[in-house]
This record gives C-alpha cells, sequence and structure tokens, in this order.
C-alpha cells in the first residue's frame, strides 16, 4: 500500500508536521455495525477475504461457532458468538463482528517505531503499510482492542484497512458492499452517527432501554462504531471493552518519557564533554610515574 | 617497537586485562554498540535514521535480540572475571562522599582505591542490573518467537521496562565510556591489557601495591 | 412464495416459523430487516432452536419438532375464540360459509372414509360440500349452519387449547399468547403479517398439512393476497423453484400439470379432471382452461406428431402406476427393479434419508451415471472412507460414470427465485477442463438415445423419435432456444375470434401470454405458466429496470415473474369487495371503475365489475379460499396432529387411545424401513437436522473460503443433555439411531433448551448436514447415516426434521 492514493494526516515514528492543510471537507469516514440487525452469516468475513485475498488455513471446530477463532493474519474480521441469558431469562445471542475499530487515537500508530508503517489518513482509515513494517509487534501491545496480528510468513503486521483502496476510489468498503442485510453501513461519521439514532430510537422501541452507539471517548472517537442493544454493557459482546482507551503503560512507555530519556541521554554525554573541557583529563604526570615506578621498587624490596 | 612490559616512552607497565578478559569485554562493547544503535532506531523517530546500521528496519528488528543474547552472555562471562573485584567496602563509601574530588582531578584526596573505584563498582551492579532487565524484558517483546506466550499488559510492561533498561544502560555507558577516555591510560588497559606504574599508583593505589607485592614472588 | 421477496418489507409482523430464513436466505433476509427497520415489524421466532434468525428476533419460542399443527391449530382456535379474524374478508373470500356433505366425519384422529381393515383411506366421498340441485355448492353466508366449513373448523380446533399446547410443544401459554397476540393484530385491514417458513415445516411426516394450518391461520387474519403478507415458502436451491414450475417431479409436467395416473387412459377423461367447472355462480375457475395448457404443452413436446385424431399424444405420456420419487426410487433399486441411475447434480448419498439403504442400493445397480462439476460423496459411494464410509469394493459391480459439468456461473439461462421471479443471468466464465454444460450432455445422450430408438427399433420408440428437436445445434441447444420455447408460439397465424381480420399473433410468433393459448392444436407452449417470459418483445426475463414507482417493492420491470408477470398472487383479495383496498398505504390494485390496475398486475379478471361477486381466488373452483381442503389432502380435510413417525414420547397426545391416529395415517414408509424405526426407550433425544449458513449442502465444503469459516462437522446439543451425558463444546460424541451412528464434536448452547413435553423432559439435537468425507473441510460422517426413510402423506418429502437418537460421550 506504498502508493497511497489518500491523503495521510499522521504517520508512524513521524515527529514533523504532516500535511493537514488539506482535509476532507465532509469529515471523516466511518463503518457503522449494527449489531442488533447482524445475523452472523460471516459473509463480511468471506468477502474481506475475497476482496484482500487473504486465505487462512481451513481449522477445526471447537464447539462454538466462532471461526476462525480468533483474528489472524488471514482473518482480518471475524464474527464472534456470545450466548447472553437477560434478566428477564431470555436468551440473546449477541454476535459482533470484531476488526479493527480504527481508532482516532490510534494505539498502534503510537506505538509503532517505524516511520510509515502506520498511517492514518485525512479520512480516519488508519492503515498498515506493510512495506515499511519491521514486525516488531509494538502495534500489537499499543492496540486497546488487540487487533494487529504479525503474520509468521513474513514477520509484518495486517489487519483490517477499512478497505482503504476501495475507500480511496469511493467504494464502500466490501465486507459493507457484501452485508446482506444492511447490518454493516458505510459514509461520513456524522452521517452514521445519524443513522445509528435511528437505529436506537428503533431498537429503545423494542425495549433495550440501554441502546446506544459504541464510539468510545478514550480513543477519540472509532471509525467503526457500534450500534448496540446493550450499550452500557459492551463487555457482554464477547468482551468488548467498555472504556477503551490507550493503555497508561503504553502512554508511559511511547509519551513525553521518551523524548525525555534521549534528552537525558544527550546530556549524560554532554556532561561528558563539558567535564573534560572545564575540568580537563585526568592524566598520570612523568613525575607521579617516576614515584610510582620508585614506589613499587621499595615495595618489591620489602621483606615478603 | 616497545616491549609489553613497557610503553612507547620506555615506562614499565603492568598487566591489568587478560587477553580474554579483553576480548570479553570487546565483545560486550560492540554488540553493545550495536544494540545502542538498533534499539535506538526503534526507541524515537529521532533515531530512525539508526536503522540503517543494522541494514534497515526488518533486519533490525530481526538482528537486535539476537545480539542482545550474544551480548547478555559475554556479559555475563564479564561479571563472572570481574565479580570479585566489585564487591564494595568503606573505603568505597568515602570514595563517594569525595565525588567533588573525583571530578575535580583532586585524586590525592581520596581514600586509597582497590582495583575498581566506587563509581565503577556501581556502575558494573547497574549494568548487572540492566541486563537482567533487558534479557528478561527482551524476551517478552520478542514477537517473533516469545510474545504471544504472554498477556498483553505484561508485553506492555516488559517494552515500557525495556525501554527504560535501555536507557539506564545507554546512559550508564556513556559515563563509562567517557571515563575511560577522561582517565588517560585507561583505554591502554582495555586494549592492549597493561597500564602503566603511575596509572595504576594514581587511580588504583590498594590495586598497585597488591600486584607489586605479588610480582616479588 | 404467493409474495415476494421485496414484499416482506410491508409486513407489520413476520413469523419465521418452519425455517432459518436468516441462515438459509441470508439476502431475502434483508427484506426482514427493512420490516422491522422501517415499519417497526415484529419478528417472531418459532424454532426448536435459538438460531441467527431467533438472534434478531424480538421473540423467539421453542418448541418441540414435529409439532407446529398443534401449534398452529392453537392459534386458529385463539383466533376463532377471541374472534380475532377479519370478518369481511373470511366472509367473502374464504369458503367458510359452504356446506359440508352429512356423511363427513372426524372419530378420534381419522375422518370418515377410513378403512380400519386397510389400514387407510379408501373412499373420500365424504370429503366434499353439499351440492345443490343446481350443481353449486350450497352455501350459508350467516355461518350458523352446524354444518358449514366455520362451525366444522370452529369445533376442529376447539381441542388445540393451550393447555394442549404446552403438553405437545413444551411451549408454556405466556409465551403462545405472545405469538398468538401478535398475528391477532393483523386481523384488521392495516396490519399485515407474513409468515415465512421453509423445511422445518415441509420436512416432516405432516409437512404439507403444516403448510396448510399456516395458510389457514393467515386466511383468517385477512393475510392472504394483500402487500406484506402471504404464505411464503423460501425455496432452496437458487432454481428449485424453477424445477417445480418445470414438472421435475415425477408425477408432474410443467407448469404443475399432472401425470395421468395408470388408471387414466381416456384423454378427454383426463382433461375434464384438470378443467375444473365453478362450484359457484360467477366464479371463473381459470383451470376450466387446463385443455389449452395441455395440448400447446404436447405441441411443443411432439409437434407435428400431436394432431386432434391422436388426441395430441396423449399416448406417448407415461401413466403412472405410482409416484416414482427418489424414496420410491431407491427401494426400487433395492428390490433390483431398477437397475441404472443418472444422478445430475445430486449428491443422493448425501442429501436421501438413511445413507445405509442408499449404498445398498447404488451397489445394485448396473451402471450410476453422475453429471456433477466435483467428485461426490455419491461418485465415491463404492470406496471405503475410513469410519465415515465403511464400504467393500470388491462386493459391488456398479459401473460409475463421471461426466463432469459446468455449474450455474459457467454458463447462461434463467433461474426461477422463490419470489416467482424468471431472472435471466449471463455466462461468467468459462467451465474449467473438460467440463461440458448439462444441456450439452443431455443433447448427446438423447441424441444416441434417439439414434439407438432409430436404428434398433424398441417397444415403444415414438415418444422419444418423435420429440421436437428443432434446435439449430442438435448436440448443444442453447438456453435462448430453451427459454423461447417455454414461451411457447402461434403454430399459425391467430386471428381475434371477434373480428376474423385482425391478425393477434402472426405464425411462428412468440406468444404475448397464456391467456392466448389455444385447445385447438394452433399453439405450443413448454410450459403454460412461463408464457410472457420471452414475447415478441424479447426476453423479459433479462429485464434490469428496478424503478418502484409506488414505493411498496413492486419492480414490475425488473425480470419477470409467473404468472403472467404478476408479483402478488390473489391481489384481488387486497381489496375489499367492492374493489376499494384495504389498506390504501399499500395499494396493490384497485377498481378504477372501468378495470382492476395498480402497482401489480390483478390476479382477476381484467375488466371483471366487483358488483358481480367474482371471487379473488380464480384458480380455485369456489372462487374463495379454502379452509376446507376437500379431498385434496391424503390425510384429509382439516390438518390434524399425528406424531413424527419416530416420536420422543410415544402417542398422540390429541388422541392418545387410538394408536391409528398416532402417526400420519397417510404417510409414506415401505415395510423393510418401518423395522429400522427407533423407539423412545432406546432412543430418547428429538433429532432434527439443518444446514448452515456457511455451507451450501453438500458442495461449498469443496470451497476453500466457506471451509474456513465453517471446518469441521458438529452437533448441538443442550447444556441440560451436555451434562447429562458429560461433556463440555468441543468434547466428541456419537449420535445413534435405528440406522447407524455417528461421531462429532460437540456444541453445548444455551440455545437449545430442555422441553417438558406431556410432563417429562425433553432434549432436541441438532444435526448441521453440511459435512461429509470429500473436500476441504475436516472429513466427517453423513448426517443422513441417522435419518429414516419416511414421506409426507402428499408431497414424499422425508422426515428429516423429526426422528430419533441417542447421544453419548464418543
Ligand atoms: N446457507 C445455506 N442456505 C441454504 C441451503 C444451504 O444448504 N445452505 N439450502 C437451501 C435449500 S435446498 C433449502 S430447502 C432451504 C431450507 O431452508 P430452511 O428450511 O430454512 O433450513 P433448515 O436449516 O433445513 O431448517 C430450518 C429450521 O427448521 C427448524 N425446525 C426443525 N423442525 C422444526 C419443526 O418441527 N418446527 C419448526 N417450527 N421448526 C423446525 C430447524 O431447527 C431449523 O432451524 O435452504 C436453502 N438455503
Ligand atoms: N437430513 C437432511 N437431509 C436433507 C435435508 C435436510 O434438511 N436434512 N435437506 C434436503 C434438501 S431440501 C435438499 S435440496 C437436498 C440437497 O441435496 P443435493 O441437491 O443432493 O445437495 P447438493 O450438495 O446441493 O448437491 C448438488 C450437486 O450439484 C452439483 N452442481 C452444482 N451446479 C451444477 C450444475 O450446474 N450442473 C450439475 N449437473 N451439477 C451441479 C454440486 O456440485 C453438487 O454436488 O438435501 C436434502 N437432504
Ligand atoms: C564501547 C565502549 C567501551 C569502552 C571504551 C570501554 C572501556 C573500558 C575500560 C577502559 C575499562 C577499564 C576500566 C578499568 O580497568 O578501570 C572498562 C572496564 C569495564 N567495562 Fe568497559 N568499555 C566500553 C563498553 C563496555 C560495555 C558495553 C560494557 C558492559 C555492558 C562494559 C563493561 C565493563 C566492565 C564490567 C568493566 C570492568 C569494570 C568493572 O567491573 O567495574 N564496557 N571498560
Ligand atoms: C539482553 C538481550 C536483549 C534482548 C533479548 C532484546 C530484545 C529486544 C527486542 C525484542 C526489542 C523489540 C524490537 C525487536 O523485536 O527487535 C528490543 C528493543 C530495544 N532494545 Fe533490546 N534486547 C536486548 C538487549 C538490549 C540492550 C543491551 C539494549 C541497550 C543498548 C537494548 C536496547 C533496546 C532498545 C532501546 C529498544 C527499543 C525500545 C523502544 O523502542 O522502546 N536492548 N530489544
Ligand atoms: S455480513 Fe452483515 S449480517 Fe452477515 S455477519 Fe457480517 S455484519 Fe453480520
Ligand atoms: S483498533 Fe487497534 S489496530 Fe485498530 S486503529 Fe485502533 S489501535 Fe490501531
Ligand atoms: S509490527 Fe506493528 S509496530 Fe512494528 S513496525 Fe510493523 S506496524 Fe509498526
Ligand atoms: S473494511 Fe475491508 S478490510 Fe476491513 S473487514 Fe471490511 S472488508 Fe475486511
Ligand atoms: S446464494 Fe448466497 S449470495 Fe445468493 S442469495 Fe443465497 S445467500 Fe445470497
Ligand atoms: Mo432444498
Amino acid at each position: 500500500m506504498a502508493l497511497q492514493s489518500l491523503d495521510i494526516k499522521r504517520m508512524s515514528a513521524t515527529t514533523v508536521q504532516e500535511p493537514v492543510a488539506r482535509s476532507p471537507v465532509t469529515g471523516t469516514v466511518a463503518k457503522l455495525i449494527d449489531v442488533s440487525k447482524c445475523i452472523g452469516c460471516k459473509a463480511c468475513q468471506t468477502a474481506c477475504m475475497e476482496w484482500n485475498d487473504l486465505r487462512d488455513e481451513v481449522g477445526e471446530t471447537t464447539g462454538v461457532y466462532d471461526n476462525p477463532l480468533d483474528l489472524t493474519p488471514q482473518s482480518w474480521t471475524v464474527m464472534r458468538f456470545s450466548e447472553y441469558e437477560n434478566p428477564k431469562g431470555d436468551l440473546e445471542w449477541l454476535i459482533r463482528k470484531d476488526g479493527c475499530m480504527h481508532c482516532e487515537d490510534p494505539g498502534c500508530l503510537k506505538a509503532c517505531p517505524s516511520p510509515g508503517a502506520i498511517v492514518q489518513y485525512t479520512n480516519g482509515i488508519v492503515d498498515f503499510h506493510q512495506e515499511n513494517c519491521i514486525g516488531c509487534g509494538y502495534c500489537v501491545a499499543g492496540c486497546p482492542f488487540n487487533v494487529p496480528r504479525i503474520s509468521k510468513q513474513d514477520d509484518r503486521a495486517y489487519k483490517c484497512t477499512l478497505c482503504s483502496d476501495r475507500v480511496a476510489v469511493g467504494q464502500e468498503p466490501a465486507c459493507v458492499k457484501t452485508c446482506p442485510t444492511g447490518a454493516i453501513t458505510f459514509g461520513t461519521k456524522e452521517d452514521m452517527k445519524e443513522h445509528a439514532a435511528e437505529r436506537i430510537e428503533d431498537l429503545k422501541s423494542r425495549g433495550f432501554s440501554n441502546a446506544g452507539l459504541y464510539n468510545p471517548a478514550g480513543v477519540g472517537g472509532t471509525h467503526v462504531m457500534y450500534v448496540l442493544h446493550h450499550a452500557d454493557q459492551p463487555s457482554l459482546y464477547h468482551g468488548l471493552k467498555s472504556d477503551p482507551s490507550i493503555s497508561p503503560t503504553v502512554g508511559l512507555w511511547k509519551g513525553l518519557t521518551k523524548p525525555l530519556a534521549l534528552a537525558g541521554m544527550a546530556v549524560t554525554a554532554l556532561a561528558g564533554w563539558f567535564h573534560y573541557s572545564r575540568i580537563g583529563p585526568n592524566e598520570v604526570s612523568k613525575e607521579e610515574e617516576a614515584e610510582a615506578v620508585a614506589e613499587a621498587k621499595r615495595i618489591r624490596e620489602e621483606a615478603p | 617497537m616497545s616491549s609489553p612490559n613497557r610503553d612507547k616512552d620506555g615506562n614499565p607497565l603492568i598487566q591489568r586485562y587478560s587477553k580474554n578478559d579483553r576480548s570479553n569485554h570487546w565483545v560486550t562493547a560492540i554488540c553493545f554498540i550495536l544494540l545502542a544503535v538498533s534499539g535506538l532506531a526503534m526507541f524515537h523517530p529521532a533515531t530512525s535514521w539508526m536503522y540503517v546500521f543494522l541494514g534497515g528496519g526488518q533486519w533490525t528488528r530481526i538482528l537486535h535480540p539476537f545480539i542482545g543474547l550474544v551480548m547478555f552472555i559475554s556479559f555475563a562471562l564479564l561479571v563472572a572475571r570481574f565479580w570479585h573485584h566489585n564487591k564494595i567496602d568503606a573505603a568505597d563509601k568515602q570514595w563517594l562522599k569525595q565525588m567533588d574530588d573525583v571530578l575535580n582531578n583532586r585524586e590525592e584526596k581520596l581514600p586509597k582505591i582497590g582495583m575498581y573505584n566506587a563509581g565503577q563498582k556501581i556502575l558494573f551492579f547497574v549494568l548487572v542490573g540492566a541486563m537482567l532487565g533487558l534479557l528478561l524484558s527482551g524476551v517478552v517483546i520478542w514477537r517473533a518467537y516469545f510474545s504471544f506466550y504472554f498477556p498483553i499488559e505484561i508485553v506492555r510492561l516488559a517494552a515500557l521496562l525495556h525501554a527504560f533498561c535501555a536507557f539506564v544502560i545507554i546512559c550508564s555507558i556513556i559515563v563509562h565510556i567517557y571515563a575511560a577516555f577522561w582517565v588517560k591510560g585507561s583505554i591502554g588497559a582495555m586494549v592492549r591489557g597493561t597500564v602503566s606504574y603511575g596509572w595504576a599508583r594514581k587511580h588504583h593505589p590498594r590495586w598497585f601495591e597488591e600486584v607489586v607485592r605479588k610480582s616479588r614472588d | 412464495m404467493t409474495n415476494h421477496w421485496v414484499d416482506i418489507k410491508n409486513a407489520d409482523v413476520i413469523l419465521v416459523m418452519g425455517g432459518n430464513a436468516a441462515e438459509a436466505h441470508p439476502c431475502g433476509f434483508k427484506w426482514v430487516t427493512e420490516a422491522k427497520a422501517h415499519r417497526g415489524a415484529k419478528l417472531i421466532v418459532v424454532d426448536p432452536r435459538f438460531t441467527r434468525t431467533a438472534s434478531v428476533a424480538d421473540h423467539y419460542v421453542p418448541t418441540r419438532t414435529g409439532a407446529d399443527i398443534v401449534f398452529l391449530g392453537g392459534i386458529i382456535n385463539y383466533l376463532l375464540t377471541n374472534d380475532k379474524i377479519q370478518h369481511e374478508y373470511v366472509r367473502n373470500y374464504t369458503d367458510m360459509p359452504f356446506i359440508v356433505r352429512e356423511d363427513f366425519a372426524f372419530n378420534d384422529g381419522l375422518y370418515s372414509g377410513w378403512d380400519d381393515e386397510k389400514n387407510k383411506y379408501t373412499d373420500k366421498s365424504s370429503w366434499n360440500y353439499e351440492m345443490g340441485d343446481d350443481g353449486y355448492a350450497k352455501i350459508d353466508p350467516t355461518l350458523e349452519h352446524p354444518r358449514c366449513v366455520y362451525q366444522l373448523m370452529k369445533k376442529h380446533y376447539s381441542r388445540y387449547t393451550p393447555e394442549m399446547v404446552e403438553k405437545a410443544c413444551g411451549v408454556p401459554p405466556e409465551k403462545f399468547h405472545l405469538v398468538a397476540e401478535a398475528l391477532a393484530s393483523t386481523a384488521v385491514p392495516g396490519r399485515a403479517a407474513t409468515i415465512l417458513y421453509a423445511l422445518g415445516w415441509t420436512q416432516h411426516s405432516t409437512g404439507a398439512e403444516t403448510l396448510r394450518t399456516g395458510a389457514m391461520v393467515q386466511l383468517l387474519l385477512g393475510n392472504m393476497g394483500i402487500a406484506g403478507g402471504g404464505m411464503n415458502a423460501l425455496r432452496g436451491h437458487s432454481n428449485i423453484q424453477g424445477l417445480t414450475d418445470l414438472g421435475l417431479l415425477t408425477n408432474m409436467l410443467p407448469g404443475y400439470l399432472t401425470l395421468p395416473a395408470e388408471a387414466e387412459q381416456d384423454w378427454d377423461a383426463y382433461v375434464a379432471k384438470r378443467a375444473l367447472k365453478p362450484l359457484r355462480p360467477n366464479q371463473l375457475s381459470y383451470y376450466s382452461n387446463s385443455k389449452k395448457f395441455l395440448v400447446s404443452f404436447m405441441k411443443a413436446w411432439w409437434g407435428d406428431a400431436a394432431t386432434e385424431e391422436n388426441h395430441y399424444a396423449f399416448d406417448y405420456l407415461p401413466k403412472l402406476d405410482k409416484p416414482y420419487d427418489m424414496m420410491q426410487a431407491f427401494e426400487l433399486m433395492n428390490q433390483g427393479k431398477m437397475t441404472g441411475y443418472i444422478c445430475q447434480g445430486f449428491n443422493i448419498l448425501a442429501s436421501a434419508p438413511d445413507k445405509q439403504k442408499t449404498t445398498d442400493a447404488l451397489s445394485k445397480l448396473k451402471w450410476l451415471v453422475i453429471m456433477d462439476p466435483l467428485q461426490t460423496e455419491t461418485s465415491e459411494f463404492w470406496k471405503p472412507h475410513g469410519d465415515f464410509h465403511k464400504v467393500d469394493p470388491t462386493k459391488i459391480q456398479t459401473e460409475v460414470f463421471s461426466l463432469p459439468t459446468t455449474c450455474f456461473a459457467e454458463e447462461r439461462g434463467s433461474l426461477v427465485s422463490s419470489s416467482r421471479v424468471l431472472q435471466w443471468h449471463w455466462q461468467g466464465a468459462e467451465g474449467p477442463g473438460q467440463s461440458r454444460s448439462d444441456l450439452e450432455i443431455m443433447a448427446g445422450l438423447f441424441q444416441r438415445l434417439k439414434k439407438a430408438y432409430q436404428t434398433e427399433g424398441g417397444k415403444f420408440p415414438d415418444p422419444i423419435v418423435n420429440l421436437t428437436w428443432n434446435y439449430a445445434n442438435p448436440n448443444f441447444p442453447s438456453p435462448e432456444e430453451l427459454a423461447m420455447e417455454y414461451n411457447g408460439k402461434a403454430l399459425k397465424e391467430i386471428t381475434d375470434p371477434k373480428d376474423p381480420t385482425k391478425v393477434l399473433l402472426k405464425k411462428n410468433e412468440q406468444l404475448a401470454g397464456f391467456a392466448q393459448l389455444k385447445d385447438d392444436g394452433s399453439t405450443a407452449c413448454g410450459c403454460w405458466i412461463f408464457a410472457g417470459s420471452w414475447t415478441a418483445q424479447g426476453n423479459q426475463m433479462g429485464r434490469r429496470d428496478n424503478s418502484d414507482p409506488t414505493g411498496i417493492g413492486q419492480t414490475l420491470n425488473w425480470a419477470w415473474a409467473w404468472p403472467a408477470n404478476r408479483r402478488v398472487l390473489y391481489n384481488r383479495a387486497s381489496c375489499d369487495p367492492k374493489g376499494k383496498p384495504w389498506d390504501p398505504t399499500r395499494k396493490l390494485i384497485a377498481w378504477n371503475g372501468t378495470a382492476w390496475g395498480g402497482a401489480d398486475v390483478p390476479d382477476y379478471k381484467a375488466d371483471e365489475p366487483p358488483e358481480n361477486g367474482m371471487g379473488p381466488f380464480i384458480m380455485l373452483q369456489e372462487g374463495v379460499a379454502r379452509f376446507f381442503s376437500r379431498d385434496a389432502m391424503a390425510e384429509g380435510p382439516f390438518p390434524e396432529h399425528y406424531e413424527p413417525f419416530e416420536s420422543p414420547i410415544g402417542h398422540n397426545p390429541l388422541h392418545p387411545n387410538n394408536p391409528k391416529a398416532f402417526n400420519n395415517p397417510a404417510g409414506r414408509m415401505f415395510p423393510n424401513d418401518r423395522k429400522k424405526l427407533g423407539k423412545k426407550d432406546q432412543f430418547p433425544h428429538a433429532a432434527t437436522s439443518y444446514r448452515l449458513t456457511e455451507h451450501f449442502h453438500f458442495w461449498t465444503k469443496h470451497a476453500r473460503l466457506n471451509s474456513i469459516i465453517q471446518p469441521e462437522q458438529f452437533v448441538e446439543i443442550g447444556e441440560a443433555l451436555a451434562k447429562e451425558v458429560g461433556v463440555v463444546h468441543g468434547d466428541r460424541v456419537k449420535v445413534s439411531s435405528g440406522r447407524g451412528y455417528i461421531i462429532a464434536k460437540a456444541v453445548v448452547t444455551k440455545r437449545i433448551k430442555q422441553l417438558t413435553i406431556d410432563g417429562k423432559p425433553m432434549h432436541h439435537v441438532g444435526l448441521p448436514i453440511n459435512f461429509g468425507f470429500k473436500g476441504l473441510t475436516k472429513p466427517g460422517y453423513l448426517v443422513n447415516t441417522l435419518t429414516p426413510v419416511v414421506g409426507d402423506g402428499n408431497s414424499q418429502t422425508p422426515e428429516s426434521k423429526s426422528f430419533l437418537v441417542k447421544v453419548e460421550k464418543a
């Protein structure tokens, strides 16, 4: 994805100002996944594999419907099935399409040490550019949603691109295009929020009083959002985080401490320089040398 | 050519490090340099240009941990060699109190120092600590082979710890190198294995006496 | 479907029962989502398992497999006793006022005409209306006559109480009432309910009657013929609708015309029996035109060889001694009476019940031809596949020919969707290797057969050698030629009977519709209901204009629907007797004073004024819809519950003391298969089989993508059963029945609940059918190892949805 056709607003391991003078007038984009409409058919999973030329191994059944069982470098999105008995005693089968959330404040990008391996376009999509990826896996540690996967084949990180290649030419992502129920929609983030609001109203009218939009502020909002029946309990949806944010550990690791540490090293070196130039070297004078030889002689002559 | 026991001015020399000591140290040192530049490349964008030293990002990512392992082993041998020289004693405490004299080249005022002064000893233990930290954390963040065995929060902590230890070790080694450069004659100890009598008596008088005394027999 | 996919969006209540629309019909299910999102529709799912359809439902009701007539009968009872029926509709548009014969009776589960010795119905004559001297059926518009259909029905279903529903289905009254009330809310003109069903209703020994019960509910609610209503059968294979339309069932001819039975050797009697006359004054009874359909069909097949003198080659038509359906075929093979079999696009070993019987049957053949793009389980039935399929090839002499075919994407032609829409598609790619299209292979076979008859003679070569075969390339008829043939054409110039100077059709001109068919041999039409699909204006199936002027999803210019491009059947019933739409916001058609018209093609005589009282169900002799099916069904005029042939309770809760009314008295079973039936003591669990959304039957397991998303066979059991058996999810279980066993991993789920049936706990076992021992998924057993060879009394559909098994830890 080197020859990207989208404008970049943020790039991993880069400290200079990115070109931001121009940005989409319509705002950023978003994919809205209406969990309440999703029937878990996995068409999106299949479309993703087809469009992106991904072919995972044929695995095995582990006693659940989730297949593959987890995200992999070849499976950028998987359906997560959770059986939940609500307080009324009725069963709910909550099916969530898992994958990259395209955080406005992406932990992966923050963590990435390789310039240009992770970029965020002005439209909000967070994309991995594998040719710049060094395979260190920092993005894995950085991501609050446990999304990126490093391929054993080429040691590069992979995840949902939000079909940046399609979006760049004005098409919706492959999974959106294929979703038979219209559970996934795509558009400007504003439009998606409006659409979500309608859906939430419908859900509320059906007794889901806590229906709501999942667009967590902790990561600055996401460009993949969910409509949830139980927005008050995201963890019901296969452990979706209630209040995700970049881990404080990662914040500390990748925050201000880093430049400070660099400065610390520089200061240490400079301190040496100044010490040397102010105090000067610690040398052994001719006299000291002679004294030492003399002393040595004396000692040697001492009786043992 | 000067004889092995004389410097170019004809001053007699004392053997401070054996061939093996020196090789061991320089293996460690070379590894460190490689690790420092490769680590720093990943450390912060300002130093990403350092990826070139190991042949780009992927090679940096691949080689760094292996070099780290080599360094760790080599360092461990070094530690085994020098461990007995690095026991802190009363004189060391006094030495530390007189840091001002140390920095201002007023060694004559300092208590008599053995093989290593307190600064070197402290550095020694800092290095030991940092290396252990780097090894343990380094393995945890070693994505290709090990990271998937650890929960994500542990990996994050390890990354933080690794960066911190790296910071510590780099600063320490800067000081270490500077000291070698500052205290003239030190480099020779690690390069040729010998120091002059004057150097030995000035910086490590107790050691000097010990060595000379031993050389009587 | 009486309605169509897009029309589902017009529904206010959607009952998915006897199907799993979201998984088996995900694309069509979009319209359910639309109805929910934009009409606020309520979705109700009644299924033994909590399916992916249930996951998006407003209400899910777990029920026992094989007991839906009790549930639906309960709904009928609820609607009738609470008077939640659309009065004006049922009075005018159904047979409620019709008076039934006096000798009609129902005694403890059996109708009059039952012969206790022969164990079957020998005389169905009492299953009829009382006829007046005028030749018409008698009616009582007040509905008070004790023998009018309304009163009889009320009485019949009074036994289907909520308590009975609880007892037989395990559905508690609260849950039952939830469904009943939701459906009842549509008994008013402004609201519509649709019913979506498929195999969960059909694959039972009482399948056809279950559908009828559903249809009766819809009629009571006034939901037939209206937008957002209807009885919607979600069909299977992409062209399974086309298969039935074209008469590929053994007793059928194209367009739902029926083959003569052995006794029907007389042409005129044969036609008379099908050209049904109206049973009430002023009614249309469109099938009175049957002769036109039959003659035109026979002209299409035998051209000049079909003449008035030879009764249009009536002798060429086979006269059936019995239906030759799949189960019959395997029975005959096993008896050594059928020695060759052409298996075209059919993985019979995997899909037919009782794999052992199928294996034995195929092993007795002399030859077996497989026409399939893949190497299937069937094409390797003779080869051992470990534990999954144990056979001894040295004992099998069957010669197997594999003819690789192309598949749908590699050819062009039309497919008929559940919506009855014939949609033309174009070839996407060339077939690989040596594959040839089915058309080419069939034509090749035919040419050789014909040649053999021509050169060697034979008992009765005429139907073969005289078959019309006017294709440009006789070895490879084009899909276009065939499509045109189905539509039909004029064989000579046809003029207006009122004005002979006016030429309606030139010789060889394509017909515009079936109204132009003649019974004098001047028209040919391969399938009368397809007339209009390829007219003089060209291929109507290729049309792609999706404009929807009224916004209710009536895209009349998108492809073409049979009959006559009509999208909602019986749409005359969407208007009140005066011709005004019941619901003006969902107007399909209306009477404008001179003609019928609107968003759909009227299912009615276009210029018939409402005052004349012609009923909306013009295909029926009554002109109105039937609650009382007369003698059309094998088991009786009103649907009655009978237990599956393998019943987990061992008696019929409605007729506990009548063993003859235990199972469907008209159900289909061969003696040898009966021996293999399991009893509840040995096989205590009620099993049901079904497909998973990730796979299409037994062939997408050959595709990598599908195999990735569903890689291995499993069995679904509830938590309670898992505990009893001592397994957790991922463990292997052995499931056995009277026919054999399979071993697979267990999916232990909250989605299958233990039910209390007749006071006792009962477990369901769910068996996804999509796996086997060929393909890219992990090799496994065929689920049809377990199923019994039991057929529905009317359709002979196997009872794959209800049988007994035992689950153990493997
Ligand atoms: N993905 C996919 N889609 C398909 C197919 C496929 O193989 N894969 N096959 C196609 C074909 S050919 C067909 S015929 C259709 C079939 O479509 P469906 O009939 O919808 O599919 P099934 O999975 O056979 O069964 C549907 C449901 O019936 C339930 N059921 C079983 N017994 C009963 C009962 O007594 N009462 C009630 N109410 N429910 C019951 C089962 O639990 C199951 O959930 O699907 C078509 N679509
Ligand atoms: N226990 C149980 N048994 C069942 C069912 C159930 O629910 N439970 N469902 C039943 C139902 S509804 C159905 S429809 C059957 C399905 O049973 P089958 O129709 O036997 O199953 P498929 O796997 O769809 O087989 C179709 C075959 O056609 C081939 N094919 C595809 N395209 C073409 C083509 O263009 N030409 C030719 N010649 N071949 C082609 C495919 O490769 C495949 O092998 O299974 C039935 N069996
Ligand atoms: C790359 C530049 C380096 C230089 C120029 C350098 C130089 C020296 C010199 C001159 C000495 C001898 C000091 C003395 O004898 O008093 C020494 C000792 C030593 N060096 Fe280095 N060194 C370098 C790197 C390292 C590194 C990377 C390590 C280990 C991490 C290291 C570990 C040691 C140790 C352990 C000693 C013995 C002192 C003690 O035990 O306290 N050195 N070094
Ligand atoms: C002891 C054995 C060591 C191991 C196993 C190890 C391993 C690693 C690993 C796996 C990484 C992540 C990048 C990659 O996958 O290549 C890393 C990063 C790093 N390493 Fe090491 N390393 C070791 C020693 C060292 C040493 C001695 C230094 C100090 C010079 C060092 C400095 C760094 C730095 C600065 C980084 C980047 C940290 C960041 O970006 O926050 N490492 N190391
Ligand atoms: S394609 Fe749509 S309905 Fe199907 S699983 Fe994906 S999101 Fe859900
Ligand atoms: S979800 Fe993870 S991988 Fe995706 S943008 Fe956010 S931090 Fe990055
Ligand atoms: S593995 Fe992740 S963090 Fe490392 S370079 Fe690649 S994208 Fe960046
Ligand atoms: S947006 Fe594209 S890359 Fe992401 S899950 Fe959907 S199809 Fe896959
Ligand atoms: S076959 Fe697949 S794509 Fe076609 S309608 Fe069915 S679910 Fe949709
Ligand atoms: Mo089917």
